[in-house]
């Protein structure tokens, strides 16, 4: 999809000519495009290629260096994000059922009450991930993939209309692997945007309408048919992944 | 039989107005400092409360080289130290990608050797003496009052904020996606921290004041997973060491600070080796269940 081809909708997540640095170092480089809503896209890349920065700088956790991300009618609390490996602290004494409560931030905040609705719904997200009869379990007794569920069953409760995971299924045996990408596909089926970091491509085919293919600078992006290719693999692999400490300053405009 | 015991456990507050006041002071301590310990346990931060400790040295020095050794010019410059310390090392490590415990250990050193500094260029051995180690027996009525406002507000104010406080200490990433950056609360508990520490300087001294906040909560771990009821127990061990230690004081004729946070420090060792999660349970042997 190129910058210009389509004029913005309500909902849609625009980049244009963006690019993000870590110590002026660009780990997205001119990057341009958009996330049409209700889309499923697959962001994949190389190590290094720049794939989480580019969540993050969606999020607005990164700031974009040059260039801008519009969120188009999207406010900060229509976006749901799930870090890669989830920075939480499992030793916290917090039940199952709390971490999924604190998806109803958006409508309770810091210091609003949830009422019996609301735990209900964050019930009913932890049967929806397989997860029920875990309520009371302690965050430091789950394995790995229950885990993800449980964040999964967080994600549900916070009802975005814009989701980004990052490597979703890192570490997960395939069952978990197949129930979560249900609830992807679910969350697709209700015309919410869903944008993931993958590394499979085998799943991204299988799965994925869209895909935007990422070394830094865009490869490619539109249908995943397209995109995995073996010409934009080979592109890919050409992104050299140090950084050259000698670069000179980039006065590219836009993407080349 | 009773009579002695009630001459021991009892006699001496029921006797002595100061040894009244300074029950009270532990109380009051151990109602806000134990909680505080629990949260800075949890937010992997036991030392913090040490070095803080030293942070609000060179405030006290200079408010007692204004004021002499008045209690309220002593507690503000020691609040003012501690929150330009906090603020500064949170602040630096915000800005830059240095880790917040250096950041932290810098400040306080800095603030350690200058504290030191002015005490020696104008007070004496005892001041030096007093500032270390307190007087939980000299505790007044406006001390007291003191400690009883600090521990109010700590109570009220950890409620208001435990919902956001514990978020961004156990998950900042998703905070920060739902509501923005949660530093607001990081550095409330901050204060919170400093202005306990403060209080606990009056009564124990610069040295003792993190014993009470750290001993108990350390111990509690030992009895329940749960928060709030790690608090609870802290807060108890905490005023039972407050009990014990002017007790110990008053008839052994030791030292009130060190006195009581001995007995903390017993209490985290019974803890360690008895406790639910403790030592005991961990050697003896049991046998798994079926799943």
């Amino acid at each position: 999809m190129t910058p210009d081809a389509i004029a913005s909708l309500p909902g849609e997540i625009r980049l244009q000519n963006v690019t993000v640095t870590y110590d002026r170092h660009p780990a997205v480089h001119h990057v341009s495009g958009g996330f049409l809503p209700g889309s499923l896209t697959a962001i994949v890349g190389p190590n290094g290629a720049g794939k989480s920065t580019l969540l993050k700088a969606i999020v607005g956790h990164l700031p974009v260096t040059e260039g801008s991300i519009e969120r188009h009618q999207l406010k900060p609390c229509d976006i749901a994000y799930l870090p890669q490996q989830a920075s939480l602290d499992r030793a916290y004494p917090i039940s199952v059922l709390e971490l999924v409560l604190l998806g109803h931030w958006r409508r309770a905040g810091a210091f609003g009450r949830i009422g019996r609705e609301g735990i209900a719904a964050a019930r009913t997200a932890l049967q929806a991930v397989g997860l029920e009869g875990f309520e009371d379990r302690s965050l430091g007794s789950l394995s790995i993939g229950q885990a993800q569920r449980a964040l999964f069953a967080r994600v549900l409760v916070q009802d975005a209309k814009v989701i980004l995971l990052d490597e979703p299924f890192n570490a997960l045996d395939a069952r978990t692997v197949a129930d979560l990408l249900a609830l992807m596909q679910r969350w697709h089926g209700e015309q919410r945007t869903v944008i993931a970091v993958l590394h499979d491509f085998d799943l991204v085919r299988q799965y994925f309408p869209d895909a935007l293919y990422l070394a830094r600078r865009l490869i490619a992006w539109g249908k995943v048919e397209n995109v995995l290719t073996a010409e934009n693999q080979l592109a890919a692999r050409r992104m050299a992944e140090s950084w050259d400490e000698r670069a000179h300053i980039c006065h590219t405009d836009h993407a080349a | 039989m009773g009579a002695v015991a009630y001459d021991f456990l009892i006699g001496p507050f029921a006797e002595f107005p100061f040894m009244r006041r300074a029950l009270v002071a532990c109380f009051a301590l151990a109602l806000g400092s134990a909680p505080i310990g629990v949260v800075l346990m949890l937010r992997r931060m036991s030392l913090f409360g040490e070095a803080m400790s030293h942070a609000i040295l060179p405030g006290a020095a200079i408010g007692f080289m204004v004021a002499g050794f008045s209690l309220p010019a002593i507690s503000i410059g020691g609040i003012v130290a501690g929150l330009v310390v906090a603020l500064a090392a949170g602040a630096a490590t915000r800005a830059t990608d240095q880790r917040e415990d250096a950041n932290f250990a810098a400040f306080y050193l800095i603030a350690l050797a200058l504290g030191v500094t002015l005490i020696s260029t104008r007070g004496s051995a005892v001041d030096v003496m007093h500032i270390l180690f307190g007087s939980v027996l000299a505790v007044n009525e406006a001390a007291l009052l003191l400690l009883g406002a600090v521990a109010s507000v700590t109570l009220l104010v950890m409620a208001a904020i435990y919902r956001p406080l514990l978020v961004e200490g156990f998950d900042p990433e998703f905070l920060r996606s739902v509501q923005g950056s949660g530093a607001l609360y990081h550095f409330i508990f901050l204060g919170l921290v400093v202005v306990n520490l403060v209080a606990g300087f009056q009564a124990l001294g610069s040295l003792m004041a993190v014993g009470l906040m750290m001993l108990p909560a350390a111990a509690a771990r030992y009895w329940t997973r749960s928060l709030v009821g790690s608090m609870a127990v802290a807060s108890l061990i905490a005023a039972l060491s407050g009990y014990c230690g002017l007790l110990l004081s008053y008839h052994a004729d030791l030292p009130s600070g060190p006195s009581i946070v001995l007995f903390a420090g017993a209490g985290y060792l019974i803890s360690l080796a008895i406790g639910r999660q403790g030592l005991m349970l961990h050697w003896r042997r049991r046998h798994h269940l079926e799943a």
